[in-house]
């Protein structure tokens, strides 16, 4: 089921077009990876999903209904450009939050309890936000997005500024969100993230959208037909016997084998492969490789921008 | 709980924790009630070191002319001990010398002091006034008019004391003093002005703040821009009235310590209508003259600011700040909202502040002349109207341009937050941008969707 939904969104400033006729559709308890280019119009639409600007025209519906101020409650946002106030303490600063997001004091302290519990923090309480380091505060942010319990979290580059400990930290509570049952929407530029955490993707280049699907099916979509053979033999001998569709492409020397990464044009099949190549030399493992998202990313980019 | 007053009990407790709070909490009491205090005490200042002085005369005509006072002790020596005294005055306990050379009817300038302390005015002018009496008799004496003596006694008993009276609106007469009402005038407005900028440029610092710290994108998912623009001025213009509140209270119970440990040590509790005789009895009886003049003065600036109408002057200026506050923070939270730090602030503050600037200048103008013209116009126009109107109330202006003003203010008020509230809206989310008056333009007339 659909559980956020924009429908030809399009918002114009002044002079530019930073979202022409955009729609995307979150499926309800997925990882949503929202991708582009700087200034590809991510930031915009999020801005709209959260009601912090409005669209020229389409809508955003959420839940099947019409989004309205009253979902900001449902709704967790971390943004790209984020903060704290210096000179605030950190109990009292995060209490205010969460405040904002319609909760009452009694609720927000018992969660913040059990927030500052699980990412030992509780002796930052009375600190002021200028005395945490950068990493203590984001995980500070990072609460105070999640305490009101939103259906739908928006993380824009929820990983920059965080040390690796703490990205895996914050990596394994957005696979826990997940599981209890929440909808990510998730934006960033680190592809090794998106492969690991994203159900679906869209891409973003220029305004529009110029790609969309579950990340799975586009990694197909966009397969070489590349197959990497792991064997030990004469790598001559390899590319003696492997004559058209087959092409040798690259070669690395692993250890006690070889790697070959065999290009596989139209007509070839895996069987074919192996039969022309298995008396010949002894062959490990051999699987066929998909595209990682950083190399689409940037193929897709380049094609859209020609 | 609304957000906005979330917002405005965020505003407003951090801020009255702050140190420079506290601080100015306690210095504005301080400074008010010196204004009362130190002009009284300056009256009563006197130098009460004796002070002895040899005169030497040559014409032997003025012995005696220039007269002792309580601290001033003059010698009259002959002229033989002219050259002795030249020598060495200090070793025989004179302070200073005069040398009277010549007739002073013909030579004006032959008498001299010499010292090697700097002679005040004061000296210089006793001297003066009391060898400038004995000529002046002796010239009209020079006439030979019968009954000179009663002619002039006659004529040194005309004293005229113009007391200005103030007439209320239920004919009750009220004595006042033009000077004091001046000051109060000058005071309010300076206030006006002084509070104004004071307070719009925290509204200015704390948008800035916000858009510096980026926390600014994480609020406005919870709340609309426009209501954290108003919790922000609202907050602060609560802080004012706090720190004004509590001026007035401490100033009060200053002056009425001060009042009171006076009038203690007076031994007399001193009333307006027998001061004079008083302070003569007290320094009769010996009790410090000093202590008593001061209470003289001190009471009499008290008097002096009874006779205004202080209550309504006061509740005049909480709203003329509070309406000129309004007014200008709006576009002070538009210009914190267009820069990225605050010192980028200058072009665009300097153009806010011109109004407030011109104002002052307005306002020490009608404070000469409450009911002319110029006043009257920059009385009506919100960007001065509180700062000049407050330098015209303390002169008991008709109350119908008092409530026009205000009318014009208000509506003004609103015109500016909802105009600056256009700007905020989209210049918070802005960074990195060089920010000119069309790109302002622009963003105001971007669509409120």
């Amino acid at each position: 089921m659909v559980f956020l939904e924009a429908k030809n969104v399009v918002k114009q400033y002044a002079k530019h077009l930073a979202l022409d006729h955009v729609n995307i559709q979150v499926p309800e308890n997925t990882i949503f990876g929202l991708l582009g280019p700087n200034g590809a119009g991510k930031t915009t639409l999020i801005r709209i999903i959260n009601q912090i600007t409005g669209p020229d025209s389409g809508e955003i519906l959420l839940n099947g209904h019409k989004l309205n101020p009253s979902d900001i409650r449902r709704i967790g946002y971390l943004p790209e450009e984020r903060g704290l106030y210096k000179k605030m303490k950190v109990g009292e600063q995060a209490l205010y939050l969460a405040r904002l997001k319609d909760l009452s004091r009694y609720d927000a302290l018992k969660r913040l309890k059990y927030w500052f519990e699980k990412f030992e923090i509780q002796p930052w309480w009375d600190k002021k936000v200028e005395e945490l380091s950068k990493g203590m505060q984001q995980k500070i942010q990072f609460v105070v997005t999640v305490l009101h319990e939103p259906e739908l979290l928006i993380f824009d580059e929820p990983f920059s500024g965080f040390d690796p400990i703490n990205a895996n930290l914050l990596k394994n509570e957005i696979l826990e969100l997940k599981k209890k049952g929440a909808t990510i929407l998730f934006s960033t530029h680190n592809m090794g993230s998106v492969e690991e955490l994203c159900d679906h993707i869209t891409l973003i280049n220029k305004s529009k959208i110029i790609l969309h699907g579950p990340i799975e099916q586009i990694r197909h979509d966009y397969k070489e037909h590349l197959i990497k053979l792991d064997f030990n033999g004469d790598i001559d001998v390899l590319s003696e016997k492997l004559a058209t569709p087959f092409k040798i492409r690259e070669t690395q020397a692993v250890n006690q084998h070889t790697s070959a990464f065999i290009e596989m044009g139209q007509g070839g099949s895996v069987n074919q492969l192996l039969s022309s190549v298995i008396n010949d030399v002894e062959i490990i493992s051999l699987n066929e490789v998909l595209p990682n998202m950083n190399d689409i990313f940037i193929r897709v980019v380049q094609q859209s921008n020609q | 709980m609304n957000k906005t007053a979330l917002i405005i009990q965020r505003e407003y407790l951090t801020r009255i924790r702050k140190k420079s709070f506290i601080i100015m909490s306690i210095l504005g009491p301080l400074l008010f009630a010196a204004m009362f205090v130190l002009p009284a005490w300056f009256a009563s200042f006197e130098d009460t070191t004796e002070k002895n002085i040899a005169v030497i005369d040559y014409t032997q005509k003025y012995t005696g002319v220039i007269e002792d006072t309580e601290y001033l002790k003059f010698q009259w020596l002959g002229i033989s001990e002219e050259k002795a005294v030249k020598e060495d005055y200090q070793t025989k306990g004179y302070d200073a010398y005069i040398i009277i050379t010549d007739d002073l009817q013909k030579q004006p300038d032959a008498v001299k002091i010499y010292s090697e302390a700097q002679i005040t005015i004061d000296v210089k002018g006793h001297i003066a006034r009391n060898l400038e009496d004995f000529l002046e008799q002796e010239r009209l004496e020079s006439y030979r008019i019968d009954g000179l003596q009663e002619i002039i006694n006659h004529i040194n008993d005309v004293n005229v004391q113009v007391a200005t009276i103030k007439l209320g609106e239920d004919g009750s007469q009220k004595e006042s003093s033009v000077e004091f009402t001046m000051l109060a005038a000058i005071v309010f407005a300076m206030l006006i002005y002084f509070f104004v900028i004071m307070y719009g440029t925290q509204v200015m610092r704390g948008v800035v703040e916000e858009k510096t710290n980026r926390i600014i994108e994480v609020i406005v998912s919870s709340v609309k821009p426009f209501q954290l623009m108003m919790g922000k001025i609202i907050g602060i213009v609560l802080v004012a009235l706090t720190q004004f509140l509590i001026w007035v209270v401490f100033t009060f119970i200053i002056i009425t310590g001060i009042k009171t440990m006076v009038s203690t040590t007076g031994s007399t509790m001193v009333d307006q209508s027998n001061q004079i005789e008083t302070i003569q009895s007290m320094s009769e009886t010996e009790v410090s003259g000093k202590t008593a003049e001061f209470a003289a003065q001190f009471n009499e600036m008290i008097e002096n600011a009874m006779g205004l109408d202080l209550v309504g002057t006061l509740l005049a200026f909480v709203f003329f700040f509070i309406g000129g506050y309004l007014l200008y923070a709006g576009l002070f939270a538009a210009v914190g909202a267009a820069i990225d730090n605050e010192t980028e602030s200058q072009q665009f503050v300097m153009p806010v502040m011109m109004p407030l600037i011109l104002s002052i200048y307005i306002a020490m103008a009608a404070f000469r002349n409450p009911g002319g013209d110029l006043a009257f116009w920059f009385s009506m126009i919100p960007f001065t109207s509180p700062i000049v109107m407050m330098a015209r109330i303390p002169f008991q202006i008709p109350v119908w341009e008092i409530i026009l003003s205000m009318v014009i203010l208000s509506a003004s008020f609103v015109f500016t937050t909802w105009f600056a509230g256009r700007i905020y809206r989209t210049g918070i989310l802005m960074y990195g941008k060089k920010v000119s008056y069309k790109e302002l333009w622009k963003w105001f007339r971007y669509s409120g969707k």
